[in-house]
């Protein structure tokens, strides 16, 4: 039987993992490939390192980070952030990425999916999607909008339509973040957006508690779901995280 | 241990190049020379992405260097798309032939309300006395990413369920093949690549 994935979000910035609510107040976690290897032997099912350095100098470092990342990584590897191009992306997955998140240059150059997609696969292109629900609309849900720069400015586009031409372009993967303040996921949007694609849909942001988890793979129709601050607060581990999911009905990958 | 590792420029090589030098095997890189498809100990065929992406095999000579390979007695295996390519063709593309080996074909997974691609950790039912997957327990999960799969026959080594069974790992001699991603499957997956590095026809 397929299981729910519980996958171990990585902020990183300037090649450290950084933790924070929204990008502010940034606390040193660590290193990033020692990060990634502790939750894949406590039982993570993918690792998502998703890279908030802003600068062009950044690239070198990031890439250096993926390499020492993934060289004893052996459960898929996700990296985001900064992909603007086709030859961004190529760089990150020599590196020895298996997937590449993108976001805004997607919506700046939707064409950016069809290039990485043919090159590497379907199963190799995440989009990530930063939404919020419109309260003005007739539809709050339906008619959710997309936001960029890290949620302060709307992108002009609707959530469950952009998710659609991302899946015709020929995206395998929807990432799609929420919430970002440990208040649960929207799971309604989430269903929505679920229920639009015939792709996977990993559901971001806002968890804080099991229920959260246990709520967005029920109700919100998630496939997989992104855990970054739980471990922070609540409990200590994907395998922790996955025997109480086990415990409320879902299915997960245990033993792991 | 060595390797020979086929590149048909379809997807990335690195995790499975990672994975099996991380337990201990010399791999070498391949995109055409057949030198090095003659004198292999061992083949892998990996492979995401398209199934009209093995014309690259053909056109390379890259095909009758295997097929002579696995008459030889060479222990192969083929990763995903890889593993498809050992039957006789896939409804991906259906004017690309595979190798043949085994005689069915792939299929696109049946209408259904489920995803497709099959995308996850999903379970393997062992079905045979299997060397590729000797020490598997059931409940194992392994990583899956694909659209089409192998249908279950007398040559199928292990099935998983979504949507319909299917052929998950297939196995008949030194021929094997793996749907799902071992380089990417922890330490189950480590284990099988480990199990096909120590092949050995029985005495």
């Amino acid at each position: 039987m397929i299981t729910k994935r519980i996958i171990a979000c990585l902020d990183v910035h300037d090649g450290r993992v950084v933790k924070g609510v929204q990008f502010v107040d940034l606390i040193d976690a660590g290193d990033p490939a020692t990060q990634a290897a502790r939750h894949a032997r406590e039982g993570a099912d993918e690792i998502v390192l998703l890279d908030i350095t802003a600068t062009h100098e950044g690239r070198q470092t990031l890439l250096d980070t993926v390499r020492r990342t993934a060289r004893e990584l052996f459960v898929p590897f996700c990296v985001g952030g900064g992909i603007r191009t086709a030859d961004d992306a190529a760089q990150v997955f020599e590196a020895g990425a298996d997937k590449v998140s993108v976001n805004s240059a997607a919506l700046k150059n939707p064409q950016l999916i069809d290039d990485i997609g043919r090159s590497f696969g379907a199963q190799a292109v995440v989009v990530a999607i930063d939404a919020r629900r419109d309260p003005a609309a007739a539809d709050p849900v339906r008619d959710a909008q997309v936001f960029v720069q890290g949620g302060r400015k709307l992108a002009g586009r609707r959530v469950v339509e952009w998710a659609r031409e991302a899946e015709q372009r020929g995206a395998g993967e929807i990432l799609l973040n929420s919430d970002g303040m440990r208040t649960g996921f929207d799971c309604e949007l989430t269903a929505a957006v679920s229920e639009a694609v015939g792709i996977p849909v990993i559901a971001s942001g806002g968890a804080g508690t099991v229920e959260h988890f246990v709520e967005v793979f029920g109700r919100g129709r998630a496939d997989a779901a992104l855990a970054a601050s739980i471990f922070h607060f609540q409990i200590s581990s994907a395998r922790s995280l996955k025997e109480e999911l086990a415990k409320a009905g879902v299915s997960v990958r245990l033993p792991c | 241990m060595r390797v020979t590792v086929i590149d048909y420029k379809a997807g990335n090589l690195t995790s499975v190049l990672k994975a099996l030098r991380h337990l201990g095997a010399e791999t070498i890189v391949t995109d055409g020379d057949l030198a090095l498809v003659e004198t292999a100990e061992r083949i892998v065929l990996p492979g995401v992405g398209h199934f009209q992406a093995t014309d690259r095999l053909d056109a390379t000579g890259l095909t009758t260097a295997i097929r002579a390979a696995i008459a030889r007695g060479v222990p192969f295996l083929g990763i995903c798309v890889g593993m498809q390519w050992l039957y006789a063709g896939s409804s991906e593309a259906p004017n690309q032939p595979g190798l043949a080996h085994f005689k069915e074909s792939c299929t696109h997974f049946v209408e259904s309300p489920e995803k497709v691609p099959h995308v996850g950790w999903n379970s393997l039912e062992v079905r045979k006395n299997s060397k590729l997957l000797a020490g598997v327990e059931p409940g194992e999960y392994v990583y899956f990413t694909h659209s089409y799969k192998a249908p279950v026959t007398d040559d199928t080594a292990a099935v998983t369920y979504y949507i319909e069974p299917f052929a998950s790992a297939v196995e008949r001699g030194n021929v094997m093949g793996v749907q799902f991603h071992p380089e990417k499957s922890g330490a189950t997956g480590l284990k099988i690549l480990g199990n096909f590095l120590t092949w050995k026809e029985a005495e």
